[in-house]
């Protein structure tokens, strides 16, 4: 029968010759292998100094983006909501008063907006559905918890900082992203 | 009664009790950092960084894992024998230890004008008495295994002792050749041979590498370690064993691969001898040229204990029937025929190089 690959080898049945039996000379040659690789160059990244960069691609924690002058764009569509196959989302809308119109950009915001993390699969559905560009999945991932409320994601957890305000914070979180 | 008899030298029973506290000491650090070196080593050859959070270079980490291990809850299962749950790790501890008395570790130094012999104890039947002792350090194994009242136990138990004592035989025999060159049983003789002359190595390499495999199944290491075989038998004989009867069992392992390097150095590689350097020529540096041979015979001693580890993490273990083909059917004749070419070439030797 023909070998589809190369790399087919028949298995060797013959009996041991007296070098095999003693054992010694493929363990010498073992043990310079593994000496090798006792030189070699680590694979180990050390976690919390050091971490490896993501894919631009990534996507990890969300974040509820605000526009150039620090309004939030959320208008509390449920889109987003409708569009997770996990149903992580949650939020309640409400009506902008006056006076407020340095906070929310358009007449309706989410007054609550939650994403439990431990249902999220992190699919980046809902930043498809967003009409508004208000929710993107961001480079980082979510942190441990010791108790399963802490998964549940408010709003003071996912909005990103005020380009105003904070604008050294907002260029981090916004990252590679290009700014809308 | 006669009187000499019962004047006891005080400062030689201080010298001796100071000397075993030492060497008891320096032996449980040792054993302490060969399982960080055994982890930093496993890693290393795994491409990977091991413990290093600890302290810096996780220097720490067998004070972290000594004292993780005495805070674990000590259980002690209810079919097992009591007396004998306990008294197995103690053995196998006790066992481990005992051999450093009659190892020369140095020199004689010279406290306030008094020569300090650098050995425990220097009885002429030195290498008898390490036979005795190894071959005691089966009883842990077999008491803790059987004490344990469980089947893997017990299995591991019967392993261990099987193993113990088909290969104590190798050993002894390859031994044998080895004292037909020195003609001595005396440690401290035989160092002092190999410093005036060349190593024993030089004379019996067939014979050190026959001790160096016997020594490996001998403290249960990979890749002879089916007495403990993880995958096969679930820990074996210390599977019951939790906190710091775990821990002795652990450490009796590390003190008995310390012990054997070091019997290693001292039989076949010049024990404190410093190489390429007459040591009898610079008597004069006193108490330095002691502390230089403890630290040459540490340094050879640390390569065997790198040995160790670099085997472990290279074989894997050897399925029982290889275990015993290999010690019955290579070892032994490979040291018979040793010790007759020996015999042959001692008595050649004695008769003036004629035959």
């Amino acid at each position: 029968m023909q070998a589809l690959t190369n790399r087919a080898k028949a298995v060797d049945r013959k009996p041991l010759s007296l070098i095999e039996k003693l054992y010694v000379w493929n363990i010498g040659k073992g043990m310079i292998i593994t000496l090798g690789h006792f030189f070699k160059k680590k694979a180990t990244i050390s976690y919390p100094e050091e971490k490896r960069p993501f894919s631009p691609v990534f996507r990890g924690l969300h974040i509820l983006n605000r526009d150039e002058e620090g309004r939030e764009r959320c208008t509390a569509c449920g889109l987003c909501a409708l569009a997770c196959p996990a149903e992580a989302i949650t939020m309640e809308a409400a009506e902008r008063l006056p006076g407020e119109e340095n906070l929310y950009r358009e007449e309706k915001y989410a007054a609550k907006y939650e994403i439990n993390m431990l249902r999220c699969i992190f699919c980046g559905l809902c930043e498809e559905a967003c009409p508004k560009d208000a929710v993107y999945l961001s480079e980082t991932f979510a942190p441990s918890n010791y108790q399963r409320k802490g998964f549940i994601y408010g709003k003071q957890d996912l909005l990103i900082p005020s380009p105003k305000e904070n604008p050294g914070e907002y260029q981090k979180a916004i990252g590679n992203r290009k700014a809308n | 009664m006669h009187s000499a008899l019962l004047a006891i030298d005080l400062f030689l029973v201080i010298e001796k009790l100071v000397l075993i506290i030492g060497i008891v000491s320096i032996s449980l650090v040792i054993a302490m950092y060969e399982t960080y070196a055994e982890r930093k080593v496993a890693a290393f050859i795994q491409d990977r960084i091991g413990p290093n959070r600890a302290g810096p270079f996780g220097i720490l980490q067998p004070l972290a894992d000594g004292l993780k291990l005495f805070m674990k809850e000590e259980i002690i299962p209810n079919t097992s024998n009591r007396l004998l749950f306990i008294l197995g790790p103690c053995l196998a501890m006790m066992a481990a230890m005992m051999t450093s008395a009659v190892i020369p570790w140095g020199g004689k130094l010279n406290v306030f004008g008094r020569e300090v012999s650098l050995q425990i104890a220097d009885i002429n039947i030195g290498i008898l008495y390490v036979f005795g002792v190894v071959s005691m350090g089966v009883y842990g194994i077999m008491i803790g295994g059987w004490a344990s009242n469980n089947k893997f136990s017990l299995m591991a138990a019967l392993r261990g002792a099987s193993q113990v004592i088909s290969y104590e035989l190798p050993m002894g025999l390859s031994l044998i050749a080895l004292l037909m060159v020195t003609g001595s049983l005396k440690m401290s003789e035989i160092v002092g041979q190999q410093m005036d002359s060349v190593w024993n190595i030089c004379y019996q390499p067939l014979g050190f590498f026959i001790f160096l495999v016997c020594a490996f199944a001998e403290c249960n290491r990979t890749p002879f370690d089916l007495p403990e075989a993880e995958n096969e038998l679930n820990f074996g004989y210390h599977q019951e064993y939790s906190s710091m009867k775990l821990g002795f069992y652990l450490f009796a392992e590390y003190i008995n691969m310390f012990i054997s390097s070091v019997v290693m150095a001292t039989l076949f590689f010049g024990g404190y001898d410093v190489p390429f350097f007459n040591d009898a020529a610079h008597a004069d540096w006193g108490n330095w040229l002691v502390a230089l041979q403890g630290a040459v015979l540490l340094i050879k001693v640390c390569f065997f204990i790198f040995l160790f580890m670099w085997v472990r993490w290279t074989i894997p273990r050897f399925r029982y029937d290889q275990l015993m083909n290999l010690g019955w059917k290579t070892l032994i004749p490979l040291s018979l025929f040793n010790m007759v070419v020996t015999a042959a070439f001692v008595l050649w030797k004695s008769n003036g190089y004629k035959f």
